[in-house]
């Protein structure tokens, strides 16, 4: 009898054992936010967990249902398209890195004008998506495009009506560029587009509005623009420069943006590099300064470094733009604040 | 225990009996908690979404019904572009959608050779079982661009200077907007009712048509004069059933309405409806005002929904009681 439990306790304590180091190998880390990112953080995620072992968990519930999560201390790590004000930050003793970054193009749907040829700047463009602009051959954009035939059509916006990441760089962009679109149409994940502005659902839902109907004037990010071999419209980056987008231009107004701010949120709308793509936007990841479980906070840097390390190319081949490697050092050096 | 031989015959029974009865006693308070579950759940669901959209409540009133604004960034907000959507395509889809299922059940019940009658049939029940999301998809690649290029020049040329009328059918053709919406909707109803109609048809017995027929009346006289009366609360029932789904009807509308949290005349303009504004708008949704308000919109569409059922039973009950049956 005795033997046998003193078998018995040692079998409880192997398996506890057992059960221990179970849970300190793969600290299992959920996460939640933003939809954006959602397509390479599960992917990042797969290919994580073949190489570790480690599950990682995220759920694409929205931006502001991440942070409201990670305040509710529901979530081991958020996302979220628009950063967290550094002030907030400190608050809620919360770290914040950039994870990787899109772009935003304008595309359009004009019989006789090929992709790359018509040229926009910043304010053309926001008088265009506001309502102001509502012919193709206006002389604003004729101005622009000398020489060019332009249809005399009226201009259809098409426009995200979901509420989303892509809304949120694009009229941010525009509100930058011209007041009276921040007054008519605002910023944000959803904002008030002009009369007659036909909302698409998704990205695949702008695109498919875009091609079905000639005149039409749009936003996609650059993935889903290359995917559907959409015209794309050049546009005037700060330096003055025509760019057609792509994810070298992308990836050059990281370039010449400063992340060494708390909160690594520079503002990458309009950098002055001078073949930055000027819609150029970051998503980011939150994560607590000070957890209350030291393998899940574990779980999250381990997660985030091989990610940044290794799933460069996973994210390049989804249309996002993988961040910069000075970049990606200094979400290193950051990241060893969670704690 | 007492010894067997000392029961009795009755006490037996009495004892089988009452077993018979605590059996039932169980029977019945199962099934009611069943249905108080329902009710609960109906209750849960109401007094949730009234808590949620507390704060749109208060801070708007009942003027949220009929003010036509929906601006995230100034952070006001109106049901009525969503509710005006909602109502018309819903309207527009049965006025379509009705007379359509009629033809089809009157042709299957009254019509139809024996041998296509099966193949038919389940033709429509296989229409009726397609995911929502697949007659959006269709609606917006497929049949949008057809009807921007075929069929809405042409309306737009016929009926464009037509006073009142022609109003309806101005703006640029594109394809998706409030009529396509409607149409989408009826294609998606018209399963619901016509099966439901091609069933209360078969319900008429065989001896009330033999002898319509007997005297000398065409199939449409038998249909206007036998059948119609007869499954008059069926039909009502059938065709509210269809406007319940259109009324809450979510992707395929997303896909085709165009969106635009606006009112404008034309039928050929975008438009929303609440169910898909919700869709649209929950997942990046602001806490504050922006959440509580399509909470409330919800609420709306639950009312909505709840008036069009009573209204249903009304004319049930009336049909029923003028009968006298």
């Amino acid at each position: 009898m005795q033997t046998l439990n003193k078998m018995a306790q040692g079998a409880l304590v192997a398996a506890m054992g057992l059960a221990f180091s179970v849970s300190a190998l793969a600290a299992d880390i959920t996460g939640a936010g933003a939809t954006f990112p959602y397509a390479v953080y599960t992917k990042w995620a797969e290919a994580y967990q073949t190489a570790t072992g480690n599950k990682v968990n995220y759920q694409g519930i929205g931006s502001s249902g991440g942070v409201k999560q990670i305040k509710a201390k529901t979530v081991d790590f958020a996302g979220s398209d628009a950063p967290v004000p550094e002030a907030d930050l400190d608050a809620l003793k919360l770290i914040q890195v950039p994870t990787v970054m899109g772009g935003v193009t304008i595309v359009m749907n004009v019989p006789g004008i090929t992709s790359g040829k018509l040229k926009l700047d910043g304010v053309t463009a926001a008088n265009i998506f506001r309502g102001a602009i509502t012919k193709w051959n206006d002389p604003a954009i004729a101005k622009l495009n000398p020489g060019m035939a332009l249809p005399d059509m009226a201009i259809t916006v098409a426009h995200r009506s979901d509420g989303s990441g892509t809304t949120y760089a694009f009229t941010n962009y525009l509100a930058k560029q011209s007041a009276d679109f921040k007054r008519d149409v605002g910023a944000g994940n959803t904002v008030n587009w002009p009369a007659n502005a036909l909302g698409g659902k998704g990205n695949p839902g702008v695109a498919a509005n875009v091609q079905k109907i000639k005149g039409t004037i749009g936003y996609v990010d650059i993935a889903d623009a290359m995917k559907n071999k959409m015209s794309f419209v050049a546009l005037k980056n700060k330096a003055g420069n025509y760019i057609v987008p792509n994810q070298d231009a992308v990836a050059d107004a990281a370039a010449g943006a400063n992340f060494k701010v708390k909160g690594m949120a520079p503002d990458l709308l309009d950098q002055s590099h001078k073949n930055a793509w000027p819609i150029t936007s970051a998503t980011y990841m939150l994560a607590y300064e000070k957890g209350s479980d030291a393998a899940k906070q574990k779980g999250v840097i381990d997660f985030f470094t091989w990610s940044l390390n290794n799933g460069q190319k996973m994210a390049e081949e989804l249309g996002f733009v993988a961040l910069p490697p000075s970049v990606v050092k200094m979400v290193e050096a950051e990241m060893k604040n969670i704690k | 225990m007492s010894e067997p031989s000392t029961v009795s015959g009755l006490d037996l029974q009495a004892v089988q009996i009452r077993k018979f009865r605590l059996q039932d006693q169980l029977f019945h308070l199962v099934t009611q908690l069943f249905a108080v579950l329902l009710l609960a759940a109906l209750l849960g669901i109401l007094i949730s979404l009234a808590l949620e959209a507390w704060p749109s409540i208060k801070e708007f009133g009942l003027p949220f019904l009929w003010t036509n604004v929906w601006s995230v960034p100034d952070d006001k907000f109106g049901a009525l572009a969503a509710i005006y959507g909602t109502v018309v395509t819903s309207v527009l889809a049965l006025l379509f959608a009705v007379p359509v299922s009629f033809g089809i059940a009157f042709y299957l019940t009254e019509s139809c050779p024996p041998w296509l009658r099966r193949p038919l049939g389940t033709a429509i029940e296989l229409l009726a079982g397609i995911p929502s999301i697949v007659y959006g998809i269709w609606g917006l690649f497929i049949f949008a661009p057809l009807f921007s290029d075929h069929i809405q020049p042409p309306l737009q040329a016929l009926l464009g200077d037509v006073p009142i009328i022609g109003g309806w059918f101005s703006g640029p053709p594109i394809g998706v907007g409030i009529l396509t919406a409607s149409i989408v909707l009826a294609m998606m109803v018209i399963p619901f009712i016509a099966s439901v109609m091609r069933d209360v048809f078969d319900t008429v017995p065989h001896v009330l048509k033999e002898s319509a027929y007997g005297i000398g009346c065409t199939k449409w006289e038998v249909m206007r004069n036998i059948v119609l009366p007869y499954t008059r609360v069926g039909v009502i029932g059938g065709i509210m059933l269809g406007l319940g789904r259109a009324l809450g009807e979510t992707m395929a509308v997303t896909f085709v309405i165009g969106n635009a949290n606006r009112i404008n005349g034309s039928l050929f303009a975008p438009g929303t409806s609440i169910a898909s504004t919700l869709a649209n708008e929950f997942g990046e949704a602001d806490p504050g005002l922006h959440i509580a308000s399509l909470f409330e919109l919800g609420l709306v569409l639950f009312v909505i929904t709840f008036v069009v059922l009573a209204i249903s039973r009304w004319l049930i009950s009336r049909s029923m009681g003028s009968e006298g049956l």
